[in-house]
């Protein structure tokens, strides 16, 4: 039996039939290796274990997590759980805990991820690195390995493993700076060369940006970028708790973006990565959220879905009692576009390869102000003539992807980093007919 | 605890470490949420674990466990060794580490009322409270209250000698109210957006009296629904306390940390506009721009006994009359910029590396007050409460949302204005500063979820800010 099964079983067994009670106990490692002036600076890793635990005494909640988990500790964690419940208001909109059910058979692990040394990280960095040829590098390469398993007193159970390895990283030219990304499941898929060079080469080819005027411009959005807007509709749309409040831009039905757009979240996709289960035990699977421009659905846990009188997803994550159930296992579904086919076909426009620090400043229009970021360029008569410099921007993401505004989706779909994590977010390259650029970055 | 985090320094050692430090963590944390008079979540966190440094040659490696044996946290050490010789295959320039004190000391954080004996159903009712009162105004549909509580004890031994305990107590909480029109959310928060955290305990949440300011926080809510909208202009501009806390955070603080200054943040963070040349020549903003990093202020969030290195937290000047003139640091970041280590490496649990983290980066209170500047304003807008917040990797291009404005006209307050925004260019709206607030409406903004590193942490900082206003401020930005 595996640590963390035992450690779900051992927590029950001190619950007892005092309440409801579901458990997530995760054991694993995580290290990442980070760089900058071209050295690794930072070098770090950490093992650990880690227990949830949440107790509903008659409709009275609470919630706990510890890494303390020794035999000692837990019998303590599980009876001030227990004595925080009993003091606690009857929850109306408990959703009860999760019934037997079954679980996808999908593991998205890899042995030599799972227990790669600092010295295969080390070697993805200097492939990175050397990439650039002399120019100042600067990133990251993690990896992860998590074992996880689920049981309530329902008798639902859940287990399994997943892992993550992810080389991110820009190179710097003194006037600009150029990034590239790759994340797999396993560290073996990871070249580092490869991501540096196409870094390298966005630094050099933005070394003497020009300032452009704002305005609205025809945009190709590379993967960076789309993950971005696909991660803002996720969490801040495509969330079953805004939805119920009313806060989320989602009428489900209704064409809302352009017929060409098409996203879902699945972990079931050979290509994910993560559990095929939520925190609550829910099995994950194939959601629909956009159809040919059709919004379809929306992530659901326990509790909206009751409220929506709707089933779970089995989207629920850490920290969703505040934030609410999102996606994260999203695709967005590609074309057959080469990349510089799409760039033909522009006559006057922008070529973003990342945006940074995007806020949002109303989800119900979901507009959010942002800023490009590692290689920014200019498009005239079908090709790049140029850099320009950083620019911010203030555009709803929702009428940027409204119905006629896609006018091309590359066929070059990957996992991109997005504003909130990497690792979640499938998108291709994206060309759409206007973007609102509000200023230059420097003034 | 000590005896851990000694075990872990000397596996290091032994693993060839010619430097290394560990902290053993210990901290609990209560948060409860509560949404429309509902218990959301009440969460109890227990953390525990050592997290152990190792330098070889001039590389660097980091392990953390949760397992609190001696046995584990030697091993600790052992793998931080090994992570540092694995660092030395793409290497830097030699590092350098400044010399501090070695200090055997304690730290205990000064409060009155231990957050995690005041009884559960208090702090509940507190805020089922004030989410009553938030949803009996007519236009309220969501009415949420929240309160954390940290309690962390930290054991800290380095190679040199030093052996350090601290206790970290820290309090606080807030609430808002949200109107939901047939296309738009208006929100108001307090104390302010996120709510006030401070170092203390439950007195933190006393003072902030929530029950008195329910009622005309869910009121304004409501009323921006109908307000008009801010429309486009360049203008002079007054912010709120905690708006101008915010402003400084981003704007300032993050561009005086060393290590962004360095370029070792470059590929996320970002880096900064300042270079080390220019500091003591640098014009940050007007003559009434006086900035301190100052970890000794009492109640502040980001007041400590020492950092994460062990260095004793004391008061640094940053601007003084608008002239840039210091840094955040910790000792490799300042050693290698030739400065004194000033103090600012923390870390985020015991498995996360200390880093350059601001401390408490405030602003110095100017002689006039809110009322004083509104009265001298002839055209203008008062801004309060942070919505939004956006800024470049160079710390100088900004565009920030407010939850609420009125316009300000020949010296009075005068209509409410919906979706504010304001954007600009640091050191220029810096140097537009040209009346300041002090006395008793300068007060110690506490910043709970100040995000940086890779791997992710959330520091805890303080921002001292009065209100001040700022000439020809392009104000109304949006898409």
């Amino acid at each position: 039996m595996s640590r963390e099964i035992q450690l779900t079983e051992q927590i029950l067994d001190l619950v007892g039939d005092r309440a409801e009670a579901e458990v997530l106990a995760s054991t694993g490692n995580l290290a990442l290796t980070r760089f900058a002036n071209s050295f690794i600076h930072q070098n770090v890793a950490e093992v650990g274990e880690a227990v949830s635990l949440r107790v509903a005494v008659d409709g009275r909640v609470a919630s706990a997590k510890t890494t303390a988990t020794n035999d000692d500790s837990l019998g303590s964690f599980v009876d001030a759980a227990l004595e925080t419940a009993a003091m606690q208001p009857v929850d109306d909109d408990w959703a009860g805990i999760a019934p037997p059910s079954l679980i996808p058979p999908i593991v998205h692990a890899d042995d030599a991820t799972y227990d790669a040394t600092p010295e295969a990280r080390a070697a993805l960095v200097k492939e990175f690195v050397d990439a650039g040829n002399g120019m100042l590098a600067a990133g990251y390469c993690q990896t992860e390995g998590q074992s996880a398993a689920f049981a309530n007193s329902a008798g639902q159970t859940a287990s399994g493993r997943s892992t993550s390895a992810i080389i991110d990283g820009i190179h710097q030219s003194g006037t600009s700076a150029g990034s590239g990304h790759a994340a797999s499941v396993a560290i073996g898929d990871l070249d580092g060369a490869a991501v540096g060079a196409l870094a390298a080469k966005r630094a050099t080819d933005s070394a003497t940006p020009f300032d452009t005027k704002p305005g609205e411009y025809e945009v190709i959005l590379a993967p960076e970028a789309v993950g971005t807007l696909a991660v803002f509709l996720g969490f801040y749309g495509f969330n079953g708790k805004m939805l119920s409040e009313g806060q989320s831009f989602v009428d489900l039905g209704s064409q809302q973006f352009d017929r060409r757009f098409q996203m879902w979240d699945d972990v079931t996709d050979s290509r994910a990565m993560g559990v095929p289960f939520d925190t609550e035990g829910t099995p994950k699977g194939h959601l629909d959220l956009v159809i040919d421009g059709v919004t379809r659905g929306v992530a659901q846990n326990r509790k909206t879905a009751k409220k929506l009188g709707v089933e779970s997803t089995g989207n629920n994550i850490p920290g969703s009692d505040g934030w609410g159930p999102v996606p994260t296992n999203v695709f967005v579904g590609g074309g057959a576009r080469p990349v510089e086919e799409m760039i033909a076909g522009v006559e006057r426009g922008i070529y973003v390869s990342t945006f940074n620090y995007c806020r949002i400043l109303d989800p119900k229009t979901m507009v959010v102000t942002g800023l490009t970021r590692n290689g920014t360029f200019m498009i005239e008569n079908g090709a790049i003539t140029g850099a320009v410099t950083n620019m911010r921007f203030t555009q709803s993401f929702v009428d940027a992807l409204g119905d006629g505004t896609i006018l091309g989706l590359g066929n070059d779909a990957r996992f991109a980093d997005s504003e909130f994590a990497p690792g979640i977010m499938y998108v291709p390259t994206m060309h759409l007919a206007s973007w609102n650029f509000t200023g230059g970055a420097e003034g | 605890m000590f005896e851990y985090a000694t075990a872990a320094v000397e596996g290091a050692l032994a693993a060839g470490a010619r430097y290394a430090d560990a902290r053993v963590v210990v901290s609990k944390q209560e948060s409860i949420n509560v949404q429309n008079q509902v218990v959301e979540s009440l969460d109890r966190t227990e953390q525990a674990g050592v997290g152990v440094r190792a330098l070889i040659g001039s590389s660097w490696g980091f392990f953390a466990t949760a397992d609190l044996s001696g046995r584990a946290a030697t091993a600790a050490g052992e793998r931080a060794a090994e992570i540092a010789r694995a660092s030395a295959f793409v290497p830097g320039d030699p590092m350098k580490f400044a010399d501090v004190d070695v200090v055997q000391d304690t730290y205990e954080t000064p409060y009155a009322e231990d957050p995690f004996t005041v009884p559960l159903s208090e702090k509940v009712d507190l805020l089922i409270g004030v989410t009553k009162t938030m949803q009996e105004v007519e236009g309220i549909a969501i009415a949420t209250g929240s309160l954390t509580f940290y309690d962390t004890n930290k054991w800290f031994v380095s190679s040199q000698g030093h052996r350090i305990q601290q206790h970290l107590v820290e309090s606080g909480g807030g609430f808002d109210a949200t109107a939901l029109g047939e296309n738009e959310s208006q929100r108001r928060s307090y104390p302010q957006s996120f709510g006030q955290y401070e170092t203390g305990g439950y007195e933190v949440i006393r003072k902030w009296d929530f029950a008195a300011n329910a009622g005309r926080i869910a009121e304004e809510a409501a009323a921006l629904l109908t307000a008009d909208e801010l429309e486009e202009s360049e203008t002079s501009l007054i912010l709120e306390g905690s708006q101008m806390a915010l402003q400084i955070h981003e704007s300032v603080g993050h561009a005086i940390e060393l290590d962004r200054i360095l370029g070792w943040e470059a590929a996320f963070a970002g880096t900064s506009h300042l270079e080390l040349p220019k500091l003591g020549g640098f014009k940050f903003g007007s003559e009434l721009m006086n900035v301190t990093a100052d970890a000794t202020l009492p109640g502040a969030l980001g007041t400590f006994g020492y950092d994460d290195e062990g260095t004793r937290a004391q008061p640094v000047d940053i601007v003084k009359n608008g002239i840039w003139v210091g840094v955040l640091s910790g000792r490799d970041s300042a050693a290698m910029a030739g400065l004194p280590p000033g103090g600012m490496v923390r870390a985020d649990g015991y498995n996360r590396l200390p880093m350059v983290r601001m401390t408490n980066v405030g602003l110095l209170p100017g002689d006039s007050s809110l009322e004083e500047i509104i009265a001298d304003t002839k055209d203008g807008v008062y801004m309060a409460t942070n919505r939004s917040w956006s800024i470049d990797d160079k710390r100088l291009n900004f565009q920030f949302g407010t939850e609420i404005a009125w316009e300000v006209k020949n010296g009075k307050l005068g209509r409410m204005l919906k979706n504010p925004t304001y954007t600009g260019i640091g050191p220029v709206f810096w140097g537009g500063l040209d009346m300041l607030a002090g006395g008793d409406e300068w007060i110690h903004w506490g910043t709970p979820n100040c995000g940086k590193g890779q791997p992710m942490q959330v520091a805890h900082t303080g921002h001292s800010a009065a209100p001040g206003r700022f000439k020809n401020v392009r104000v109304g930005v949006r898409g």
